[in-house]
């Protein structure tokens, strides 16, 4: 509001008179417009027509489909089996990576959050992965796993974890194992980087009082650092719960929903059904499930912080 | 005396872990990078009796010089680059803009525009597939870099915009209005004083951006089915499928494709902690 309010008292924009001042209002959709009608072509339309395709037959190799066919394909995916195992796939896959990415994370923020030699050499190292393409770092680890080149396996046999080297992105007990392994790997920069800037933000002179007033380092932490980091570390898990659930490359590239779609999850399971068998009208309800799903869990999420900030005041 | 011997003990004790935690946390982070530059330079025939030896007792620049002469890689690489930058460049204009006016107009709408750009970074973008695909086929933009370029610039949009925002954020509102008080138009202002202010927040977005449209796999898989429009990630895979047993190859191509994307994280390294933040929490 002060901006254009102000500009309006300006010499420069009192000369020009009613078309200065309506170019003055124009002026900002100029400089947003481009961007809308990238966001609105791109993203909100075809969103709009992917969900109409959920109810409709559009499968490409088929010139006869594009029909409506109602809920026919939600019918058919609560019976089909590799949907639901899906479902449960993404769970783990999620909170499996969260959990790790982020208490590891957290971790290396407050080792980073220290002076020490060669801290700027060791930030730039450790934040390195992040920058790593995923698809590469998925073949990476994919090689890594292989016993033919890859030296895990030798060492999980040497520890006696396994009877002998085999790869187990092949094994569907701990195939999911694999690509969460190299989501950790990719995502504890992510973490790390996001609680360091939080840690950097938190007032020096509170640790200087309290250290005056005699608290441990564990007392700081526990009264000064957590309750400073508690609002980026909820919203940070939030965005990245999300953000996991829908990331299928390292898992398309490493196991493709294999062995036995025991590393199946929806956002792969729907990438599969369109580009493998160009069911566009399956893969689209599968993901207006999805996307029901992630924003019951967005709401469910802000609900309970709100009831908890209630309850605190 | 003892009071000092037993504090610089435990001093000793808690730098000594600290330093041991960030060396683990190095070596994992190194680890994989390190074995993937290994394995990329052992010859074929030492491949597999020395596999788990940590450097081979020969090394070879075989694997790149058949990935660099025989292959499609150096197509491959080009495509990426011409995505990549090209997405890049028009992305951080795009974002400049709408960026400067987030940061200092109060227009109609404002809020369900950034309400709008919010959500388009919580849905996922893989339902956006098969949409796409058939928006695109009929424009003949499938199987072309240009298409591509289009839809990466349309998802990094948004985070592009949440960053430069910050940056521009950081500037002192003062600085054009006295520009446009001497009488040039808010445009020139914005050109001439704020774009030069900004050029970290620029060199940061145009590095973010190209290390998304770089790394982006599963679109490219999608819109892109001939090797001619193909870029790095769906030639590096493609050639996974069809040759799987030549590692040394892969791996080499595989460094091939990590060298843009170091350098451009060397770029943004320093300014990580701060765009993230800005971008990501608001994101």
């Amino acid at each position: 509001m002060t901006t254009v309010t102000q500009t309006g008292k300006l010499p420069a924009e009192r000369r020009g008179g009613f078309s200065k001042k309506l170019s003055g209002i124009i002026e900002p959709y100029l400089y947003v417009s481009p961007a809308l009608v990238l966001i609105i072509a791109v993203m909100l339309m075809p969103l709009i027509l992917g969900l109409s395709y959920a109810f409709r037959d559009i499968r490409i190799l088929n010139p006869f489909s594009g029909g409506f066919v109602g809920t026919a394909h939600f019918e058919a995916l609560i019976s089909d089996q590799a949907f639901l195992g899906a479902l449960a796939n993404t769970a783990w896959w999620t909170f499996g990576s969260l959990l790790f990415q982020f208490g590891l994370g957290l971790i290396l923020a407050l080792l980073l959050n220290r002076q020490f030699l060669g801290r700027r050499m060791v930030q730039a190292l450790v934040f390195l992965p992040w920058a790593v393409p995923t698809f590469l770092s998925g073949l990476n680890w994919a090689w890594m796993f292989n016993p033919v080149v890859g030296p895990l396996p030798h060492w999980m046999t040497s520890l006696g974890l396994m009877a002998e080297p085999f790869n187990i992105l092949s094994d569907p007990d701990l195939a999911m194992w694999g690509p969460i392994i190299a989501n950790i790997w990719f995502g504890i920069p992510f973490f790390a980087i996001t609680m360091l800037a939080a840690l950097q933000s938190i007032p020096k002179e509170l640790y200087e009082a309290a250290s005056i007033d005699g608290a441990t380092t564990r007392q700081q932490f526990i009264s000064i650092t957590l309750p400073f980091l508690a609002p980026t570390i909820a919203i940070t898990l939030m965005l990245r719960t999300i953000w996991i659930a829908n990331f299928a490359d390292l898992i398309v590239v490493m196991t493709n929903g294999g062995p036995a779609d025991s590393t199946q999850i929806v956002a792969s399971y729907i990438f599969t059904q369109a580009f493998r068998r160009l069911d566009f009208g399956y893969a689209s309800a599968i993901a207006a499930v999805l996307l029901v799903l992630l924003l019951a869990y967005a709401l469910s999420v802000i609900a309970l912080r709100r009831a908890m900030t209630h309850a605190d005041s | 005396m003892t009071l000092t011997g037993q504090t610089s003990t435990r001093k000793m004790i808690y730098w000594g872990s600290h330093y041991l935690m960030i060396a683990a946390f190095v070596i994992f982070a190194l680890f994989p990078l390190y074995w993937l530059l290994k394995v990329s330079v052992t010859p074929n025939d030492i491949l597999y009796t020395e596999g788990v030896r940590m450097w081979p007792s020969r090394t070879t620049w075989e694997n790149y010089a058949f990935v660099l002469t025989q292959s499609n890689f150096p197509k491959y690489f080009l495509n990426s680059v011409i995505v990549s930058g090209t997405t890049a460049i028009v992305t951080t204009l795009v974002a400049a803009l709408t960026g400067y006016a987030f940061s200092r107009f109060a227009f109609r709408g404002k809020v369900i525009i950034v309400a709008l750009m919010l959500i388009t970074q919580m849905f996922p973008l893989v339902m956006l597939i098969a949409p796409i695909f058939k928006i695109l086929a009929p424009l003949g933009l499938t199987d072309s870099l240009t298409g591509l370029i289009i839809v990466y610039t349309a998802f990094n949009v948004p985070f592009a915009t949440f960053l430069m925002q910050s940056f521009f954020d950081g500037i002192p509102k003062d600085l054009e209005e006295a520009a446009m008080i001497d009488g040039n138009t808010r445009f020139e202002a914005f050109r001439a004083i704020i774009l030069p202010l900004t050029l970290p927040g620029v060199a940061a977005t145009l590095g973010f951006v190209f290390t998304a449209a770089w790394s982006e796999l599963l679109f490219a898989l999608m819109l892109v089915s001939s090797e001619s429009a193909s870029t790095f990630p769906v030639g590096l895979l493609s050639f996974v499928s069809k040759f799987s047993v030549d590692f040394g190859q892969m791996m080499a191509a595989g460094v091939l494709a990590l060298i843009p994307a170091c350098l451009f994280f060397l770029l943004i390294q320093r300014y990580l902690v701060q765009g993230l933040t800005a971008g990501a929490v608001k994101g």
